[in-house]
């Protein structure tokens, strides 16, 4: 059996690589929704959030974890439509 | 842990990397960013399907109150105002990976979960305070200038060392509060320490690498708590941003450490000689000239955004183009004051993507050129960045327009640019500058053709 850390340090190292990879090739017109939609994206924090908010125990972590919930959520929600805002702005032109 | 979260997690994942996969492309990037929204939905679901969580209602409480504002500033924001928005948003995605890695802490931790913890702290907690600088300076509630004090490298020394100090006690004696409330304390003040030093045309950079930290601070988090979903994530965000400031560094010829350390701007810049005289043009001149044309280039700078002549700018457009005349726009990368500001204005004001072309295609087509107009950028444009060797932007990568035939210089008044270097392009035979309020100045010409 690999150890925790190890299997997340190989987790982290892949999807560095393949985020370089996939960055790369976004043109950079599109730069701004990219990084709106990153930003929506590193939202993701909320996950690790929620187990933390509802753990019942009415104890620090548990209104940290609130607090991350909170904080995490406008990163999701703000992002995600801020980004397809302004997708759907960009056009090509008429009839080509 | 449970085996069915942990499968949707795994489906979260390709679902952001072929989001972000679909973003390579205007003509897919839509559909991308649902893919993602859609593999965030999921991971939110599987987590709540924990079977730790026994409790919901202040779960519930924090989407609510975070979904609606997230809602309202997505909706409300002005396009102007984007790099202001993502600088903050940064700093929240920064905080709640702090109070996540702070909420981890617990007595069963071992040493390797201690690290991550005070990692995640760090770089949120720097992320969150560098974050509200940058949207102090970008939204100018913040003067916007480098601020420069004598033994500034010595305090931020040794904010560094108490930071490690505090680390590796926190690490030691993960108990005693102390070593917590220090790491978290010296992380926010140096939040506050890294950035005021660079001034608001840098921002580009700034604004990418702090994209870049909120990932990794995600990352951080998702050791502290041992999940899997928020380390993918957090390293394809930490990875773009990283991937955003090397490309800006590269557009201007500077250093990563350059931009971070130099307080660029904030001296006084001694200026070469340059030689020739300033020659204004009027409206109905400049009028003339356009009429004949038939190949024009606009290339937009920050000034355009702060105007907010986007949409006059492309009504003008429009009546070149009746009037024959081939319109394109040359888009420098480091214009505006984050990557891409520029190409989402003009999306905005209903420019087809296809007529935004990159610094390195325009250039090549700057000979055929007949009038470039510039507005509202400077230094992308100084020529002095090839010719002049003792500028402090020699060698960066400018757009070339000197080499058109004639050359509008949209422009408030002579101040020269953030950094304070002449323009010799101001100067040249073919410039001609058209003085006053860009929106105006354009409207003007519309006008006319009217």
């Amino acid at each position: 059996m690999i150890p925790a850390e190890v299997f997340l340090t190989f987790i982290l190292m892949l999807s560095i690589f393949l985020g370089f990879e996939l960055i790369h090739k976004v043109p950079s017109t599109l730069h701004t929704p990219l990084m709106s939609g990153a930003n929506a994206i590193s939202g993701i924090t909320v996950v690790g959030a929620v187990s933390l908010a509802g753990t019942g125990q009415h104890d620090l972590a548990n209104w940290l974890g609130a607090g991350a919930v909170a904080l995490a959520s406008i990163n999701v929600v703000g992002g995600y439509l801020v980004t397809d805002r302004m997708l759907a702005m960009f056009k090509k032109k008429k009839g080509a | 842990m449970d085996n069915l979260t942990q499968f949707a997690y795994v489906v979260a994942a390709a679902l952001f990397i072929l989001g972000l996969k679909q973003l390579g492309s205007p003509a897919t990037a839509r559909r991308g960013n649902t893919i993602s929204a859609v593999g965030m939905l999921l991971a939110i679901v599987a987590a709540l399907l924990d079977q730790g969580i026994v409790e919901y209602q202040w779960i519930a409480i924090g989407f609510v109150a975070g979904g609606l504002v997230g809602a309202a500033a997505a909706r409300l924001v002005k396009m102007t105002a984007m790099p202001e928005m993502v600088a903050l948003f940064n700093g929240f995605g920064g905080m709640a990976s702090l109070l996540v890695g702070w909420a981890a802490i617990s007595p069963a931790a071992g040493t390797f979960t201690l690290v991550t913890i005070v990692l995640s702290i760090l770089i949120g907690g720097l992320t969150f305070t560098g974050s509200l600088v940058a949207y102090g300076k970008l939204s100018e509630k913040l003067g916007s200038g480098a601020v420069m004090f004598q033994g500034q490298q010595v305090v931020n020394s040794l904010i560094v060392l108490g930071i490690v100090a505090g680390a590796v006690m926190f690490c030691v004696e993960p108990a005693n509060h102390l070593w917590l409330y220090l790491v978290v304390g010296l992380s926010l003040l140096f939040g506050i320490m890294a950035v005021i030093p660079i001034g608001g045309a840098d921002m580009p950079v700034v604004i990418s690498l702090l994209n870049s930290y909120s990932g990794l601070a995600a990352c951080a988090a998702g050791f502290a708590v041992d999940n899997n979903i928020l380390i993918v994530a957090g390293s394809l965000v930490g990875a773009s941003g990283i991937i955003l400031t090397q490309i800006m560094c590269k557009a201007m010829n500077r250093s990563l450490s350059n931009v971070l350390f130099s307080g660029f701007g904030s001296g006084k810049v001694e200026s070469a000689e340059v030689e020739g005289e300033i020659k204004p043009i009027s409206v109905e001149d400049a009028f003339y000239v356009l009429e004949a044309a038939t190949n024009v280039a606009i290339i937009p700078g920050y000034g355009m955004a702060v105007a907010q002549a986007q949409h006059v700018v492309k009504e003008l457009m429009e009546l070149l183009e009746r009037n024959g005349a081939e319109v394109n726009f040359g888009i420098h990368p480091v214009a505006g004051r984050m990557p891409g500001h520029m190409n989402v204005l003009l999306a905005e004001a209903d420019v087809a993507y296809d007529h935004l072309l990159e610094m390195d295609d325009i250039n090549p087509r700057m000979a055929n050129v007949d009038v470039a107009i510039v507005i509202g950028a400077n230094d992308v444009v100084n020529p002095a960045a090839r010719e002049v060797e003792s500028s402090p932007i020699y060698g960066m990568p400018v757009i070339n327009v000197d080499q058109a035939r004639t050359v509008f210089v949209l422009k408030r008044s002579m101040a020269s640019g953030f950094a304070g270097i002449e323009n010799p392009l101001f100067y040249k035979d073919n410039t001609r500058m058209l003085f006053g309020d860009a929106k105006e100045s354009i409207g003007g010409l519309v006008r006319e053709f009217g």
